[in-house]
């Protein structure tokens, strides 16, 4: 059953509205509600400021403050919680995207707890039609694998194959 | 039609310096919008060391459910950001706006202390009739 009430898996992602044919994609991370890195692939990444582990912490770090921010600037709710509660998935107001100059990052929390972030080119238009088919992919080749243990890095040889090819689809 | 909710600036240290609601059920009290704008302040900074690639200078949009907030940054550090409605054009441009009034009538203040919390009359009612023609230029469309 899917999360999101579609049909079957759709044999090819939905086509964003971003701008031209190449890669679009920098980077992206899946984590889990304890702040595990699942998945972390790098298409295109020519500055690495921090090594991986700490890279995976300020990055998950940045949602969560991002997620509180949101939540509490929610300008339609009158009564929220105090700053730096930590949010249940779904509750309040959450952020889908922010740009910057130089990148786009494209954020997805489902209802487990499990974050998809993608980072892209900043023109790339909005991205949460094909957030939701990673997750589609994550459901069918990780969560109904058997062997898969969850809260550990996914090293489904077959998912991977799917997200080597994944970016060029764009 | 597209409303902007709130402003805030903030100077390069990250403490807020002129926080304006504009008729939001969200509006906060004195100390929730500090914590808020440090928070953003932090956030812009973590954003830079984030980025793939060179040349980051932080967060210019942040899109969420129910609002938009479009921050500018000045060469000097000085933040100008602005919760909107999602979708609200143009507001980059209203933002260099406010920027030019706050050259024009805080920074020309010579009784306006730098980094400290903006107290111009002049900044007031100047950036009241900017949002309103904003407001009018919006709904007249």
């Amino acid at each position: 059953m899917q999360f999101f009430g579609g049909s079957e898996l759709s044999p090819s992602p939905p086509t964003p509205t971003g701008t031209g044919t190449e890669n679009n994609s920098h980077m992206i991370y899946i984590f889990n509600r304890n702040g595990v890195c699942l998945l972390y692939r790098e298409w295109i990444r020519p500055l690495h400021t921090l090594n991986f582990q700490q890279d995976h912490k300020l990055m998950f770090g940045l949602l969560f403050s991002l997620k509180s921010l949101a939540a509490k600037m929610d300008p339609t709710c009158a009564d929220k919680g105090n700053l730096g509660v930590p949010q249940l998935p779904g509750q309040g107001c959450s952020f889908h995207s922010f740009r910057t100059n130089t990148y786009k990052l494209n954020f997805m929390e489902t209802p487990s707890g499990i974050k998809f972030i993608l980072v892209t080119n900043p023109g790339t238009g909005d991205l949460r039609e094909t957030l939701k088919y990673i997750y589609n992919l994550y459901v069918e080749y990780v969560a109904n694998n058997p062997l898969y243990t969850p809260g550990t890095p996914i090293r489904n040889r077959s998912n991977n194959t799917r997200h080597h090819t994944f970016p060029s689809l764009f | 039609m597209a409303a902007i909710y709130s402003l805030y600036v903030i100077n390069k240290s990250g403490g807020l310096i002129f926080y304006k609601d504009y008729g939001s059920k969200g509006r906060m009290d004195t100390n929730d919008s500090l914590r808020v704008a440090s928070l953003w302040h932090s956030m812009h900074a973590i954003s830079q060391q984030l980025s793939p690639t060179t040349g980051c200078t932080g967060i210019e949009l942040l899109e969420a459910d129910t609002f938009d907030l479009h921050c500018f940054q000045s060469l000097t550090g000085t933040k100008f950001f602005v919760v909107c409605e999602p979708g609200t054009q143009n507001m980059e441009d209203l933002l260099k706006a406010v920027y030019e009034l706050y050259t024009d009538y805080v920074l020309k203040n010579p009784f306006y202390e730098m980094e400290m919390p903006i107290r111009c009359e002049l900044f007031d009612i100047n950036l009241t009739r900017a949002i309103q023609k904003d407001r009018v230029a919006l709904l007249g469309r």
